[in-house]
């Protein structure tokens, strides 16, 4: 909402300061999202009396104007306007002088004739469109007076955030109410320059139809419609509105068009109250009638777009069909012109969620709609009304036919609502004495009906106020005009709460950490993409269809994100994310969310540095040592198997959770080979630690070069190795694994390193030669596997 | 020339001792041995002597042959400290200690975790447990329990992304969107326990907006609840106070003033003091010296009767903020999408302690602007 501070001091009668309204409209709920000071490029131009003006020597629509602008000399000015006059005042520029569009006066000669300065017109000034002559100014004010101090031109615009549960605000007067509650002064709406030349006699209520000068106003949709107030004013004279209204409007942001538009426009920015001014010569048939639009019925909106309409919309209609969506915007066939003398003017309430539903359907949103939309007084239209006549009344004169009608079943009572001083108290945690509550109310407008005798207060809430239906509605009021800042801040004991820590975050927080450890970044990118297998998610309404789907997986993302590292030549990659992914789900249920892990590599495996160290690059090893680091993270006694040529993760069941393996992507040439994993995260507790007893006797090792044949894997001979070993061996590091032509053919030679440790004994090296001599045997019969050598280095530590 | 020592033999040592500053590795170990040595010292045999002199003489010539030997000592000392310096400077002279160090890759949380980790630990402390929920909800969670009334312009301000499944049936269902809050999960907490209910909820939120420098469709949101007997908006505004007292700093100035939400009333929104000007205005913060925080407000009597909760016995409070948008304001980040590119270069700059080294601490905001 577009707020003017002028027009908020002619409500209050008093000068406002503008850092001081925006930090109390802050603190009533009311932000201002920003201040723009109006006109302020204005500051150079004066007020110029034109003494003289004669006829230019050298050109015909030349004149030479002698101006008085308040000093001692005249100044010789140039003029092409033909309107400027002897005797009259005019906006004057002097040499020296910085236009609001950035020209700067300088003296020069114009066919001969020196000019001294410039006489402007309004759009010169950038106060409106009217650039066919010099600006009149029918001001008291003295040559040489400052613009700005002779006309109320510096404004500031206020840019208000108003919240959709406070529709009041969407008008000045609404603005003005809550400051004037905040001042502690009274306001009352301002007076209109020129007023009143038309008497408005008192509104007449009718039924649901009658005739008001001539025409015939009636609701048929009283659901979209319940009030339809109209007014005919005849003899009107459609032209430019005077100076005072159109910088009224354009301070508040809207365009000044005409003074019968402007005289609506005001009203709604005043009152919060749209309306609308129909061409009573351009109806078909006298009836202007609020109903349901019939099927196949078009408009031809103001904006010039033909609108299909549907039976859910209300339209205002003449006898010949739409003229208007009611409450949206209206017709161009009967739209105000320069032609146009007599009016009907049409003050309506329209229900707010028939106008959403309309706005909606046409993708057409107005001032007039959001207003509805929101919620407008219902009962302000009979101020309303009078006002737009008085407005019309003093700047396009004409005459009231009739008296204005109000149209609609009437008023119901205003349902009350109770408000229990003990529950103020309860819930904003201070005691507030009833004056106090009562005087809040009223200082909102609220009628407080009955006095506190039952423990509770009766309150009918204003009518400008469709948001006050409950007492926690009422307490909130309270509240703000209490203000925020005077409840105490004081930490009071609590109750810790009943519900555990979600696992799955415990979880989260303690994997992430470990990947970071690992030299890894978490990253977040967006959780959409394109469809990524059959049961991915889709979106009904995406922005792109490169989005129109929810991840089923993390890794494609990831991969996108390394792809945007090698755009900008990063080559070191190191990304993980943990994040949900969705899977749809048959037979109506909701999709399947579950937490992933899921993280990629490329490029050096450690920083390269000046020594020759770290020049190697991440390959499938790092990979496998990474995932199954990952795994001991993610997933409680989880392993990682061999399927296939893929590395993958099981939980305790058995079910296959993850996978690793290299990573295809758009790679540019120099790029090191990308690796990748994805796996689910166990939400499951995890078991802290327990603690082993620290070996206290020594342990002997032995090596054992093995030649493998084809097919037969490390992790076979492992487990032959554990079998034997029993508690003895403590662990196996495999060592190297070497292919050569001095081995037998198909043979690999893989070497492992045993380290035997007994928990109560020092052991002998009969001992281990023993269980030495059982794993060969058991390997050569189980495994057809030799030892390569006689013997490997023993030793002891 | 030292003072002589009025004895002929005793100053024959001084030109000796006058020459130590000018020895050599080889030449102070001889020396040494040759005046102090135990066996054949010069300086040991004249001390040795002093036992035979007459009684008369002994006394003064012992005093002289022991100042000179401290004399010599010193000496001796002093030039064995300059010889040890000139040899550390030679052995180094060969290697280049401005080299750089050997480096390993280094990793980090991403820096909206670091922001959501820190709220949620300042709410651990305050008797707050951590509670989440799912991304895709039913209308009735997201809406509807929450007191958006149906078809309202309050749900303009959530642009909402639908998901293409059939609605959900029953009373908690309707249509499949995509979170547009953290709020939910409120409703969810109040139906899993009864109160005393606190939980802080963090989590991702979708909107149907635009990516672009202050927008994106989904982002962080953090949310709490306390439900309890006798909870008031005096506590709502001492434990957010606290908070940010403890998130900023203790002398962060912090204001409430009314909002709107359709799940609290009343609502307000926690502005803190401006970390960049410190209230004096500037640009971030509009001129205005404040910087919108959080919402919040007290739990509506219509979300407690849609969870279960007498809302005439309890009372609560509730808030919500973007982790993203802190950690923007802390960091001086100014485009929102950086947070998602995942660019190593950008990234590398959170890690704690700085990747290179140079990098400042990222505690509090009065570093932001980096």
């Amino acid at each position: 909402m577009n707020v003017s501070l002028r027009w908020l001091e002619d409500f209050l009668r008093r000068r406002l300061d503008v850092k001081d309204v925006t930090e109390r409209l802050a603190m009533l709920g009311a932000p201002v999202d920003a201040v723009e000071p109006l006109h302020t490029g204005l500051g150079d131009v004066l007020i110029g009396l034109v003494e003289e003006v004669r006829p230019h020597p050298n050109a015909d629509r030349l004149r030479v104007c002698l101006v008085n602008d308040g000093s001692a000399e005249r100044r010789n000015v140039v003029c092409g306007a033909a309107n400027v006059t002897a005797g009259r005042k005019y906006p004057f520029a002097p040499v020296g002088a910085t236009l609001p569009d950035g020209l700067r006066i300088e003296k020069r000669k114009l066919r001969g004739e020196a000019s001294e300065g410039m006489l402007c017109s309004a759009r010169e000034l950038g106060l409106g469109q009217d650039g066919d002559g010099i600006w009149e100014l029918g001001t008291e004010a003295t040559p040489g007076t400052r613009l700005l101090e002779a006309l109320p031109l510096d404004d500031h615009r206020l840019v208000v955030d108003v919240g959709p549960n406070r529709p009041d605000l969407l008008g000045h007067k609404g603005i003005a109410r809550e400051l004037s509650a905040s001042y502690g002064t009274p306001f009352r709406l301002p007076v209109i320059p020129g007023s009143p030349t038309i008497e408005v006699p008192p509104v007449r209520r009718v039924g649901n139809s009658t005739d008001v000068g001539g025409v015939r106003a009636a609701i048929e949709d009283l659901e979209g419609c319940p009030r339809f107030l109209a007014a005919v004013v005849k003899g009107v004279k459609v032209a430019p509105s005077p100076d005072w209204l159109a910088r009224r409007l354009e301070a508040a942001g809207v365009r000044s068009i005409n003074n019968i538009v402007d005289a609506t426009n005001y009203v709604m920015l005043e009152l919060n109250q749209p309306m609308h001014a129909y061409d009573i010569a351009r109806l078909r048939g006298p009836g202007v009638v609020a109903r349901r639009a019939r099927e196949g019925e078009t408009v031809i909106t103001l904006d010039g777009v033909e609108r299909k309409l549907t039976p859910g919309m209300t339209v205002i209609a003449d006898d010949g069909g739409a003229i208007g969506v009611a409450g949206v915007m209206g017709g161009s066939a009967t739209e105000v012109s320069a032609e146009t003398v007599d009016l009907f003017l049409e003050c309506a309430y329209f229900t707010p969620a028939g106008i959403r539903r309309t706005r909606r359907a046409l993708g057409l949103s107005t001032e007039a709609s959001y207003r509805f939309e929101r919620g407008i007084d219902r009962w302000g239209g009979v101020e309303a009304l009078r006002r737009c006549i008085e407005i019309i009344g003093a700047t396009a004169g004409g005459e009231l036919a009739g008296a204005p009608v109000d149209v609609g079943p009437g008023p119901s009572n205003p349902s009350r609502i109770f408000l229990r001083p003990a529950r103020v108290t309860q819930v904003l945690g201070v005691e507030l004495p009833w004056q106090a509550l009562e005087g809040y109310l009223v200082a909102i407008g609220a009628t407080v009906v009955s006095k506190p005798e039952d423990g509770r207060i009766a309150v009918e809430a204003p009518s400008w106020r469709p948001d006050l239906l409950r007492e926690v509605d009422l307490i909130e009021e309270v509240a703000r005009m209490h203000g925020y800042e005077k409840f105490p801040s004081k930490l009071r004991p609590f109750r810790p709460g009943l519900l555990p820590d979600a696992p799955v975050e415990r979880a989260t927080a303690e994997v992430r950490r470990g990947l970071a450890r690992q030299g890894f970044f978490e990253v977040s990118p967006l959780p959409t993409g394109p469809a990524d297998g059959s049961d991915s998610v889709r979106l009904l309404n995406p922005l792109s269809n490169a989005d129109g789907y929810l991840r089923r997986r993390l890794l494609p993302g990831l991969v996108r994100l390394v792809e945007g590292n090698w755009a900008k030549h990063v080559a070191d990659v190191r990304l993980f994310e943990i994040g949900t992914v969705f899977t749809a789900q048959a037979g109506g249920e909701r999709p399947r969310e579950e937490r992933h892990l899921a993280a990629v590599l490329t490029g050096h495996r450690e920083p390269p540095h000046w020594t020759g160290s770290g020049q190697d690059r991440f390959d499938v090893w790092d990979l496998k040592g990474l995932f199954e680091a990952a795994v001991a993270l993610a997933i409680p006694q989880g392993a990682v198997q061999v399927e296939g040529s893929e590395w993958i993760a099981r939980d305790s069941s058995g079910r296959t959770v993850g996978r690793a393996g290299p990573v295809a992507a758009d790679a540019p040439p120099w790029a090191a080979p990308l690796f990748g994993f994805e796996l689910l995260l166990d939400p499951a507790p995890r078991l802290p630690a327990r603690f082993v007893t620290l070996p206290s006797t020594p342990s002997s090792e032995r090596v054992l070069a093995l030649l493998l044949g084809e097919g037969t894997t490390a992790r076979q001979v492992e487990e032959l190795l554990e079998r034997i070993g029993g508690e003895l061996l403590e662990s196996i590091l495999v060592e190297s694994d070497y292919r050569g032509p001095e081995l037998p053919p198909g043979r690999r030679s893989v070497a492992f390193r045993l380290t035997f440790r007994a928990a109560d004994r020092t052991l002998r090296d009969p001992e281990i030669d023993a269980i030495e001599a059982r794993m060969l045997t058991a390997l050569a019969t189980e495994l057809d596997i030799q030892r390569r050598d006689a013997g490997g280095p023993r030793g002891g530590s | 020339m030292p003072n002589p020592t009025g004895y002929s033999e005793l100053d024959a040592f001084l030109p000796r001792l006058e020459a130590v500053p000018r020895l050599s590795v080889d030449q102070l170990a001889t020396e040494l041995i040759a005046v102090l040595g135990r066996k054949n010292g010069a300086l040991t045999e004249a001390l040795k002597s002093v036992p035979s002199l007459p009684l008369d003489q002994r006394k003064g010539y012992g005093a002289a042959v022991n100042q000179l030997k401290a004399s010599f000592e010193a000496a001796f000392a002093a030039r064995r400290e300059v010889l040890d310096s000139e040899r550390r400077g030679r052995e180094s002279s060969g290697i280049d200690l401005t080299m750089p160090g050997r480096r390993r890759w280094v990793g980090a949380e991403h820096p909206v975790t670091r922001v959501v980790d820190e709220i949620v630990e300042i709410f651990r402390g305050l008797g707050f447990t951590v509670a989440v929920g799912p991304e895709v909800e039913t209308e009735w969670y997201n809406f509807t329990a929450l007191n958006f009334p149906a078809d309202h312009p309050a749900m303009d301000m959530h642009d909402t992304l639908y998901v293409d499944a059939p609605p959900i049936a029953g009373e908690q269902g309707g249509r499949l969107l995509l979170r547009t809050h953290t709020s939910p999960v409120q409703i969810r907490a109040m139906l899993e326990s009864p109160p005393p209910v606190r939980v802080i909820i963090p989590g991702l939120v979708y909107r149907n907006d635009p990516f672009d420098a202050s927008h994106a469709p989904a982002f962080s949101q953090i949310e709490g609840l306390a439900v309890d007997e006798g909870i008031s908006f005096v506590d709502l505004k001492a434990t957010l106070a606290h908070f940010a007292h403890q998130f900023f700093s203790p002398i962060t100035k912090v204001r409430f003033r009314p909002s709107f939400f359709p799940f609290t009333e009343p609502s307000a929104e926690m502005d803190v003091e401006c970390q960049i000007c410190h209230g004096s205005g500037c640009a971030a913060c509009k001129g205005t010296g404040w910087m919108e925080i959080l919402g919040c407000g007290m739990v509506h009597p219509a979300v407690f009767e849609h969870s279960g909760v007498d809302p005439e016995r309890y009372t609560g409070w509730a808030f919500g903020m973007g982790p993203h948008r802190i950690t923007m304001l802390r960091h001086g980040i100014p485009d929102i999408r950086l947070l998602y590119d995942g660019d190593m270069r950008f990234l590398e700059q959170f890690v704690p302690g700085g990747q290179r080294g140079g990098h400042p601490p990222t505690g509090g905001w009065a570093g932001g602007q980096g």
